[in-house]
């Protein structure tokens, strides 16, 4: 078990490189198989979790580039652990739903190799392994939307990748300021996170710092107003590249937030949390309305998943146990239900290679089963209690209440507005009469599209009934970054706050 | 202990609508499933809930005892523990009683409602999953886990109104009900999120919220009153948010006995009696519940003396009725909100089946005015629709008179004569359009066509007669100790603050006199008008109130309307012309600047050298500058 972490991130890449060996005709089982051992080595590492550590566990670390302090450091703690766990089920449940047959060799092994970078994204605990895999995340991504895209794949997919790169060339920099900086206060060079919580930082240089991270992360979350590069990706992406980008990479933003922002510039993130939390407020809104409006419903979902990341940001930036956890689960379950749902809507576009809501109706009669799963999903994703969208959901909003009632309020909003505009997605592509004689004979979900779908249905339930296996490791590393937190400020002000919306009235 | 089997009150029907729905997927998928197999499963879940509920019951009698059940941590984060877990009080146990028992002679019903229906196996999958979620929504320990089965509730609602979902339109009513619930789960979760953050420290459930939100100041529990009142507001349908309960009526018959009449809708007035704790506290608000109620029972009853729709009639009375109960409980008087809860149960769930019964016989025909006569024709369902009807109307000795009666006395000798003035008064306009729709529809003479009668099964007429016992007998658990009775009801649900004492026996008896003639001369007026009703054609109404006050109309230009039309402007010019148009400018500036920059690169010897020329000179001035 020692470098468990090292097989679970470089045996999708190894495997990706043998994959080209493989026979043409056999490379989808080779696939499925590969990312079926993948997922059970994460597996395998969640069971020897241990989860009354609260630090990072299955640590590795070799030096790289002694001089500049550069290592090959990897480890994982409860915030990580789950992240893992969903880029490589949903990975796993991604290819078994693959229909694609043109050059299926070439998108499975760039589905493997961006596996390997999502998971190194999430297990890196050096700032410069780290920032390797977050661009190279971009390259398959890249390719899968320009590649197997429809018609104006190649404009979305060169939109989707400058505008993230240029986000996080900014977030270089200041790891290379960051780096420069520790070399100054200490005389060695680092580039260990967790070398970096340790080290106070003036006020000023937080400021700076924080906006250079910032701008990446929220540009991959996408945030409001940087979003409008996600449509694009979405409408133009095929199925297996919307379920990626909807379930794990968008999440790679938020995990960002959660492992550097917060932890390291805790002034920082205290000063600037008023006009982040109103901007997540109106990304939840404004991304709702905009879902409501769409004919597309790819879209819709692609515009409803923004509104959901607005929620999570605000958990985050709610600096609280709930707030936070709930985000971490909320990112969890965004991941499963958002990339059903978008597996979904690929189903149909197999069927009738459109997704405009106006081509379909009465689905619900010609695919019942469709109709059920598609049903479920959606009610998981507005949040209904008993689903494992409700949790996340709750939590969050719980924990920002103790930051801004109000704010809390007008967040609540997006409640309402996701069931209007989910129902009416349903309502117009399922409910009525069948109009178009088209969707008459449509054959509902076969035996692959189930085998990918019925294990997503069964965990929105089954976490929604029992989340508290997920939650436990999650707070117990979460309460350790708001210690640290609270103990690293330099302003009074920000330990004050901490403090503040750690606690609820009427307690002690 | 056989605590756990509170668990399995709520879990019986679960499991069987899984079970159901798992077959019914089956049967359309591979092969067809008798429908008996169904009914079996479908059938039997009330009937065992209701026995385990009686079980409790029965250890219940004579102590105070609390069974409370943790079934496991549900969740757990900082430090802060949710049990899911149930509880058995004097209250939730009555709920459970009625709930089951209605619930089961209603499926029996359904059983033969639905009898030709090809969603038959859907139908008792959804069934059982409401009744999963409303046993859920009264035996829950804490406002979370009461949350789930109120969202839960709120669902299969959802599910049921759209049943017959190849009608859109029918589509539309589910959605504006689920909406409107949402608007009002949205109070729900704003007040549990208060009150988690003023009171949550030393548990979040019921038993320890009553301790610590003592200590809470009076302004935000006021905001915690409120907003879970907005919550019951969109569950029990009244104003502002009671739109989609007319609508809901495009559900089948025994959906709108079962939820939105018997059940699911009296869940806001269970509520604020679970939280009397709370509401006892902050009597203001209970104040302005109790108005809310009585404006929207004075309200509902106005439209539905000239609805023509039997079912839509029906479901403003129920929305009226709600009312009457809010203003018991926001007086403070709960358990005459649950008495009434109680009856209305039987008489409502009655009266709606009888309808179902009606509209059954007459192929489906709803319009009251295109009835008439059936008296001769079905006896058995005129005879129970007589019964449910009196005792709505508040006629002594049907359940409803003392219920009702009970009601209005909270309310005057509260002091609040306003509200006991508009309750006598809607209880006439009851009387009125309840017997209008009776003469119509059973003395009337509108009805010429000898079509044959479509066959009503014994499965749909034996409920009829349970229930119309039941309209009889239920109003005598709550005889007032004036009629030498002892208010079975008010001693079983215990201490509560009851105002109703505080009048003395001749005030009590003319207030009762008041009630009884009040319903007389509501029939009275109806008998004027309605009685032998015989008109050629079927009237056409115009005027406000036919129109329902145009609230609908309202609401969708007001708020409908908007919300499209501005995620609309949003999205289409907003987000495409303006957001992605800076993005996309910003990027084009960028090759733009490139081009200009590209034309320095123009490989003319000429360019380059006078370009070089410029640069020394002001290179070798600036030097000069620097230097001398």
């Amino acid at each position: 078990m020692d470098h468990i972490l090292s097989l679970i991130i470089f045996f999708p890449l190894l495997a990706g490189i043998a994959g080209f060996l493989v026979n043409k005709d056999s490379i989808r089982v080779y696939g499925i198989v590969v990312s079926a051992l993948e997922f059970s080595l994460t597996i395998a590492l969640w069971i020897g979790f241990d989860n009354n550590i609260d630090g990072f566990q299955f640590v590795e670390h070799a030096s790289l580039i002694s001089n500049f302090g550069m290592s090959y450091s990897i480890g994982v703690d409860g915030i990580s652990l789950f992240l893992v766990i969903l880029s490589t089920f949903m990975t796993m449940i991604a290819l078994i739903g693959l229909n694609i047959e043109k050059d299926a060799k070439n998108l499975i092994i760039s589905i493997l190799y961006l596996e390997m970078t999502m998971v190194g994204v999430f297990l890196s605990l050096d700032v410069i392994l780290f920032y390797l895999f977050w661009e190279f995340s971009l390259v398959p991504m890249l390719y899968i939307i320009g590649a197997w895209g429809s018609d104006r794949r190649i404009y979305a997919a060169i939109k989707f990748f400058l505008y993230t790169f240029a986000g996080s060339v900014l977030m270089l920099v200041g790891i290379l300021y960051m780096g420069y900086f520790y070399f100054q206060q200490t005389g060695i060079w680092s580039f260990s996170i967790v070398d970096w919580q340790l080290l106070s930082m003036p006020f000023n240089l937080q400021l700076w710092l924080f906006g250079a991270f910032f701008l990446a992360f929220a540009i991959k979350v996408p945030m409001f107003p940087f979003h409008t590069w996600l449509p694009y990706a979405h409408g133009q992406a095929p199925t297996i590249g919307s379920v990626i980008l909807a379930a794990v990479l968008l999440k790679m933003g938020t995990y960002g937030m959660v492992r550097f922002l917060l932890p390291l510039f805790p002034d920082a993130t205290i000063y600037f949390l008023m006009p982040i939390a109103i901007v997540a407020i109106i990304m939840v809104i404004y991304a709702a309305m905009v879902a409501y409006a769409q004919e597309d419903m790819k879209q819709v979902i692609a515009y409803s998943s923004i509104s959901h990341m607005g929620i999570i940001i605000l958990g985050i930036f709610a600096i609280n146990a709930e707030g936070i956890t709930g985000s971490i689960f909320l990112m969890i379950s965004h991941g499963i239900v958002s990339g059903a749902l978008f597996m979904l809507v690929g189903c149909i576009y197999d069927r009738r290679h459109t997704k405009n809501m106006s081509e379909f109706g009465g689905l619900a009669i010609s695919m019942p089963t469709f109709a059920t799963i598609y049903g479920i999903m959606l009610m998981a994703s507005v949040g209904l209690p008993l689903t494992i969208g409700f949790v996340g959901e709750f939590l969050s909003l719980m924990g920002f209440y103790k930051v801004n009632w109000l704010m809390t309020l007008f967040a609540g909003t997006g409640i309402i507005l996701g069931a209007v505009y989910m129902l009416t997605l349903y309502k117009r592509s399922f409910f009525g009469e069948i109009t178009n004689e088209k969707n008459r004979g449509l054959k509902d979900l076969h035996g692959r599209e189930l085998v990918a779908l019925v294990p997503l249905v069964a965990l929105v339930a089954i976490l929604g009934i029992y989340p508290k296996p997920l939650l436990e490791p999650i707070d117990l590393s979460v309460k350790k970054m708001l210690v640290l937190m609270h103990k690293k400020a330099v302003l009074p002000d920000t330990q004050d706050f901490i403090l503040k919306v750690n606690t609820i009235k009427g307690g002690e | 202990m056989s605590n756990f089997l509170l668990a399995w009150i709520v879990l019986i029907p679960f499991i069987s609508s899984f079970i159901i729905g798992v077959m019914y997927l089956y049967s359309i998928k591979v092969a067809r499933v008798p429908n008996f197999v169904f009914s079996l499963f479908g059938l039997s879940a009330p009937l065992l809930s209701f026995l385990l509920g009686f079980s409790f019951f029965l250890q219940m009698i004579g102590n105070d005892e609390i069974f409370l059940y943790k079934a496991y941590r549900w969740l757990e984060i900082d430090g802060y523990d949710i049990d899911m877990g149930f509880m058995a009080d004097k209250l939730s146990i009555f709920m459970v009683l009625f709930i089951t028992f209605v619930g089961w002679l209603i499926h029996i019903y359904a059983s033969g409602y639905m009898k030709d229906d090809k969603g038959y196996g859907k139908f008792f999958f959804y069934f059982n999953f409401f009744l999963a979620s409303m046993l859920l929504l009264v035996l829950g320990h804490g406002p979370i886990i009461m949350f789930m089965g109120w969202e839960g509730v709120g669902f299969s609602s959802y599910l049921l109104i759209s049943y017959y979902y190849e009608d859109g339109e029918n589509v539309k009513a589910g959605n504006k009900a689920f909406i409107a619930n949402r608007v009002g789960d949205f109070g729900f979760i704003v007040a549990m999120v208060t009150m988690f953050y003023y009171a949550g420290s030393n548990g979040f459930d019921f038993l320890n919220l009553k301790e610590s939100l003592l200590s809470v100041p009076v302004p935000v529990l006021t905001f915690i009153g409120f907003s879970l009142f907005v919550g019951a507001i969109g569950k029990s349908a009244q104003i502002p948010l009671f739109v989609w309960l007319p609508d809901a009526m495009a559900g089948p018959t025994p959906v709108s006995a079962l939820i939105h009449a018997a059940t699911m809708v009296t869940a806001g007035v269970y509520m604020v009696a679970r939280f009397h704790f709370l509401y006892d506290l902050i009597p203001h608000v209970g104040l302005f519940i109790a108005y809310v109620g009585a404006i929207s029972a004075l309200f509902a009853a106005i439209i539905a003396t000239k609805q023509t729709d039997i079912k839509k009639i029906l479901a403003y009375s129920t929305m009226s009725q709600l009312g009457y109960m809010f203003i018991a409980v926001g007086l403070g008087g709960y358990s005459v909100g649950i008495f009434h809860v109680f009856t209305h149960a039987f008489f409502k769930a009655l009266l709606f089946m009888g309808a179902g019964a009606v509209i059954v016989a007459l192929h489906h025909e709803q319009n009251i005015f295109k009835m008439g006569g059936m008296k001769k024709k079905t006896p058995l369902v005129y005879f129970t629709m007589l019964i449910a009807t009196l005792a709505i109307s508040g006629i002594p000795p049907f359940a409803g008179f003392f219920s009702k009666d009970e009601i209005l006395l909270t309310a005057f000798s509260s002091g609040e004569y306003l509200l006991w003035i508009i309750g006598v008064f809607t209880a006439i306009l009851t009387a009125y359009y309840m017997f209008r729709l009776l003469f119509v529809v059973f003395y009337g003479k509108n009805y010429k066509e000898d079509k044959k009668l479509h066959f009503l099964p014994k499965s749909m007429t034996t409920p009829l007669v349970i229930l119309a016992i039941g309209s009889i007998l239920a109003g005598f658990i709550g005889i007032p100790e004036l009629l030498g009775g002892e208010n079975l009801i008010g001693s079983w649900l215990g201490n509560w603050k009851n105002s109703s004492l505080h009048v003395t026996h001749s005030t009590e008896i003319i207030l009762m006199v008041i009630n009884i003639f009040a319903a007389l001369l509501g029939i009275f007026i109806a008998y004027k008008k309605f009685y032998m009703y015989d008109m050629k054609e079927v009237p056409i109404f115009t005027g406000i109130v036919w129109n329902k006050f145009y609230i609908d109309e309202i609401y969708d230009t007001l708020i409908v309307h908007k919300i499209k039309q501005l995620s609309i402007f949003i999205s289409y010019k907003i987000d495409v012309h303006f957001i992605d148009k800076i993005v996309m400018g910003l990027s084009r500036g960028f090759i733009r600047s490139g081009h200009y920059i590209a034309k320095m690169q123009n490989a003319n010897t000429r360019f380059y050298a006078f370009t070089m020329l410029i640069g020394i000179s002001v290179i070798s001035t600036y030097l000069i500058m620097v230097l001398r």
